[in-house]
């Protein structure tokens, strides 16, 4: 082992399975006699169920049992809401796995039909006769604030989940009172769908002779799945295995717990056989989270020269029919706290309000209220560039936060870990030859062409998180992570890891931390997660958590190995321990380097144990819990060049320069990848995406045909660039880059297009930017 | 029904519903899970396969319209043993993340690029729209594709 795997962008552990079509993902695992699941789902996005005839369903071949609500009783207990923001009047209305009495979505599920075959469970389900009578619905979550609105809970009251205003309104106006300029406008953070490739599945398997539950799903934290399970079914936590095979995707849309898994669970112990569910695409569209949906009311206040004084926001926050697992905790405490950005910006003020509305649940959507805060911040910045006519990279440059090393207090209360915004900013600039751009955009111009620049500088907080910061926000867990590094005896390793990875390529980046640390070949290296029993207690993967944490996790698991090994080494070798020296994978005696043990000669020599040293035991494997000391916060500056075709509102996205730091890259092609993908997915919110319903409530944008997934063809090669500022407080240093790609992207894009519009009198837009929309305005500016 | 076709170079006969799709047929009866589903409404191309020679999203055609056909599959690309070019270019050039999008990308640029040898990266480009990929942001599967379209051209 000589090859320095640390920061190498090796080719991933996980592929050959996936090339080949091998992997088994949850709808391609196949048990003897099962059930196939079907959901009588409502078509109102707001009714009362007047009754509900199944009798025709039941007598269809092959249909083996229809069952309502009232059939399920007390069998299960409503899903719960498991992020309790505090000191925001919080409601949790009710959320039963089937409706009862009254459907609050379009796609709330009514009855459930097994059946032998799932086009016969799916035939029945169209079968069962559902009277509804339909009630006035509202979308909107400003429009359900509002007095007058529909009620669609009757315990909360107005439609108001919560309102969470943590900070000092006063300070915050007086710095607003004070200031030479504010500005603000009207921000809507639309409807997205997450569209992991994978649609959700799970199958359940009851064993009634040892009364123990199989649950396989599409699941990025299965010990919250199992967590939970057991909390609705009453089945203790110990006889509930959950486990996610191969999962495609989640971008946050498979950390819930949704109804459908626990109606396979609730469906295998009442028959005692396997029951298996798979969403469609348009069902994954109606019922699977969607993620944003903010009205923001933003302003932002600055002085004549230039200094970003303060922001403040108000925001509506859609939270669908119900409050899904996270949901409270997305428009707040990963929102508002960000609102001071990369900037030296002293006052901030958010006021939250989380809406029911009759749409879809919302939930964390890759970003999870960071990306809502940046677009606001750096959508602000522009407008302050704008009224004080000012370069907007000069204004940000003027108010980026000087490089610090270790901890920086801002005005949110968060202390920010290491960074060096100028660097990266500058960096940035130079690779998009900024300073050549705006005399291009000129020349453009009067040829009547139209570029423009979108610049966004950021950082955020992710690695979620310290467990006692996630205890004091009312998240209902910890968010340490657990891992152990087993060595077999012939120097093998298995290292268990509690996060779940569904796409992210941790089994090769866990691998090479381990390798660094204790110089087994990566190809040795084999990362196990995703099944309860097989793997020790973990939170999951969301949030950019996996590196940092369970990383940690690992990479102090490995150092303890390690300290054993050097133990155990000098006394095999009968030396003193401090004359050991140990360089990839070998111990030596200092002066005899003849003399040395390699870390697999030692792994057997522990699993062994002829000979060890008094007080040691046997065996070759160690295991740590990790809870971090404090987030990380990547950040970064990414700039977006685009043309816009004046006559067609065409928008092209011509060059996308990503100047990222994450601290050290364990392997760079991993991260570029995260990048690359988040950037998509974050330009797409600005260019295409965007969910539509009608006033009634019903989803318009329902399948792939009709939502606009972003295409190969509407990009451009990316140009990435990279510093490198390590974590203080990381074993090794390093911060999540799961989500910036997407938190950066979007006002990056919006903003560039912006820039291209500004000369033709279009100032403002609502996202997605259309071609439609932007010759329409394009139109409207000229009349 | 009854039907015949040849997958990946092996007859089956079976009976069949009528209304059963090719890639529910694959997956369910043949139990060749390496073709996908990700969508209803034939946008994702999940579910590519090769029938006859072409590229096809198996959703669009009903098991009894591939009788007699012959269908390559995922499963049946490589060939002795061998990784496809198209295989070991998504592998090394990090053309994958979560991998379900994977096997039908992989399926329908192997036949792009066996019919268009030296094609552009905007001719790439424009080709993948029909396949959806949520991970990547398509970087790195544009750069597997030229890669062996590159080494197309120079055979």
């Amino acid at each position: 082992m000589s090859t320095r795997i640390f920061g190498s962008g090796i080719k991933r552990r996980e592929d050959p399975r996936l090339i080949t079509g091998e992997a088994r993902y949850t709808d391609d695992i196949k048990l003897p006699g099962v059930l196939h699941m079907a959901v009588v789902r409502s078509p109102y996005a707001h009714a009362n169920i007047v009754g509900i005839d199944s009798s025709a369903a039941e007598a269809m071949d092959g249909v083996v049992a229809v069952y309502t609500s009232e059939d399920i009783g007390d069998g299960l207990a409503g899903l719960p809401t498991a992020w309790l923001i505090p000191d925001s009047d919080l409601k949790t209305p009710e959320h039963p796995a089937l409706a009862k009495g009254k459907v609050r979505y379009v796609g709330d599920g009514v009855a459930i039909v097994l059946a032998d075959d799932r086009y016969r469970a799916q035939d029945a389900a169209d079968a069962v006769v559902v009277e509804y009578e339909e009630l006035p619905a509202v979308i909107d979550p400003e429009e359900a604030a509002a007095e007058g609105a529909p009620l669609i809970h009757d315990d909360v009251e107005g439609n108001i989940a919560f309102r969470w205003a943590p900070f000092d309104k006063e300070a915050s106006d007086a710095v607003f009172e004070a200031a030479d300029v504010v500005v603000s406008e009207r921000i809507l953070q639309q409807r997205l769908l997450p569209t992991a490739m994978e649609p959700r599945a799970a199958m359940a398997q009851y064993n009634p002779a040892t009364q123990e539950l199989t649950l396989w799903c599409t699941s990025q934290n299965p010990h919250i799945h199992r967590f939970i399970i057991s909390a609705v079914t009453g089945l203790n936590e110990n006889k509930v295995r959950v486990i996610a095979p191969e999962v495609g995707g989640g971008f946050g849309s498979k950390i819930p717990c949704y109804p459908d898994e626990a109606l396979v669970s609730w469906a295998s112990i009442k028959l005692g056989v396997p029951v298996k569910w798979t969403e469609t695409r348009s069902e994954n569209y109606l019922i699977t989270i969607h993620g944003r949906d903010h009205v923001q009311h933003v302003e932002m206040a600055a002085s004549n020269d230039g200094k970003l004084l303060g922001v403040r926001a108000t925001v509506y926050a859609g939270m669908g029919g119900y409050l899904s697992t996270a949901a409270p905790g997305i428009p707040t405490i990963l929102h508002g706290l960000l609102y001071v950005g990369p900037y030296t910006i002293d006052s901030i003020y958010c006021e939250s309000i989380g809406v029911m509305t009759n749409g879809t649940p919302t939930d964390a959507y890759r970003g999870a209220g960071r990306p809502e805060a940046t677009f606001l911040l750096e959508r602000m910045v522009d407008n302050v560039a704008r009224a004080l006519d000012m370069d907007p990279v000069e204004l940000r440059r003027k108010n980026l936060i000087p490089a610090f090393e270790d901890g920086y207090d801002v005005a949110a209360g968060l202390t920010y870990d290491s960074g060096d915004y100028p660097a990266a900013f500058e960096k940035a600039l130079d690779m998009a030859g900024y300073s050549d751009f705006r005399q291009a955009q000129a020349d453009a111009q009067a040829q009547g062409r139209y570029l423009g620049i979108g610049v966004t500088a950021y950082t955020e907080m992710c690695g979620l998180g310290p467990s006692q910061v996630a205890g004091a926000v009312g998240f209902q867990g910890g968010l340490w992570e657990s891992a152990t590094v087993r060595v077999t005896p012939t120097g093998k390793v298995q290292a268990l890891i509690g996060a779940s990875p569904h796409g992210q390529g941790s089994e090769t980046t866990l691998a090479q931390i381990i390798s660094e640390e204790l110089g087994f070949p990566v190809e040795d290296i084999e990362v196990v997660h995703g099944d309860t029993t097989e793997t020790p207690m973990g939170w999951g993967t969301y949030g950019s958590r996996t590196t940092p944490v369970t990383g940690a996790a690992l990479a102090h698991a490995s150092r303890k190995l390690k300290e054993k090994a050097r133990v155990l080494a000098a006394h095999l070798m009968e030396a003193n321990v401090d004359d050991i020296e140990y360089a990839d994978g070998n111990f030596s005696v200092k002066g005899s380097p003849d003399q040395a043990q390699s870390i697999q000669d030692v792994a057997l020599m522990a699993h062994l144990a002829w000979n060890m040293p008094e007080g040691m035991d046997p065996g070759f494997e160690e295991s740590q819990f990790y809870d971090p000391p404090n987030f990380v916060y990547p950040f970064g500056t990414h700039i977006a060049i685009v043309e816009v075709d004046a006559e067609t509102g065409e928008i092209e996205l011509q060059r996308y320069i990503a100047v990222d730091d994450c601290g050290p890259q364990i392997n760079p092609e991993v991260v570029a990848g995260q990048i690359h993908g988040g950037v998509v997915q974050g330009a797409a919110q600005a260019l295409c995406e965007g969910v539509i319903y009608s006033d009634d409530g019903q989803l318009l944008t329902g399948t792939m045909q009709d939502y606009c997934m972003p295409k190969a063809d509407m990009f451009p090669n990316f140009e990435l660039g990279e510093t490198v500022t390590p974590s203080p407080h990381h074993p090794i240093g390093v911060k999540g880059v799961g989500e910036t790609g997407t938190i950066a992207s979007t006002p990056t894009v919006y903003n560039a297009v912006l820039d291209a519009l500004a000369p033709l009198g279009v100032e403002q837009l609502d996202m997605p930017l259309t071609s439609a929309k932007v010759w329409g305005a394009i139109q409207a500016a000229r009349s | 029904m009854q039907v015949s076709m040849t997958v990946n170079g092996v007859a089956h006969e079976a009976d069949v519903d009528p209304r059963t799709l090719l890639v529910h047929f694959l997956r369910e009866a043949l139990d060749l899970t390496g073709t996908k589903i990700g969508c209803d409404t034939s946008q994702c191309g999940a579910c590519t396969v090769h029938l006859n020679g072409k590229v096809l999203k198996s959703c669009t055609l009903l098991a009894v319209q591939a009788d007699g056909c012959e269908v390559t599959t995922i499963e049946g690309l490589a060939e002795a043993g061998e990784h496809h070019p198209m295989q070991t270019a998504f592998w090394e050039n990090h053309g994958l993340q979560c991998g379900y999008c994977t096997p039908g990308m992989i399926m329908a640029s192997a036949a792009f690029v066996r019919d268009n040898p030296g094609a552009s990266e905007a001719e790439i480009r424009h080709y993948l729209e029909g396949n959806i990929c949520r991970c990547t942001g398509y970087h790195n599967i544009v750069k597997a594709v030229k890669q062996v379209a590159d080494a197309a051209a120079a055979t």
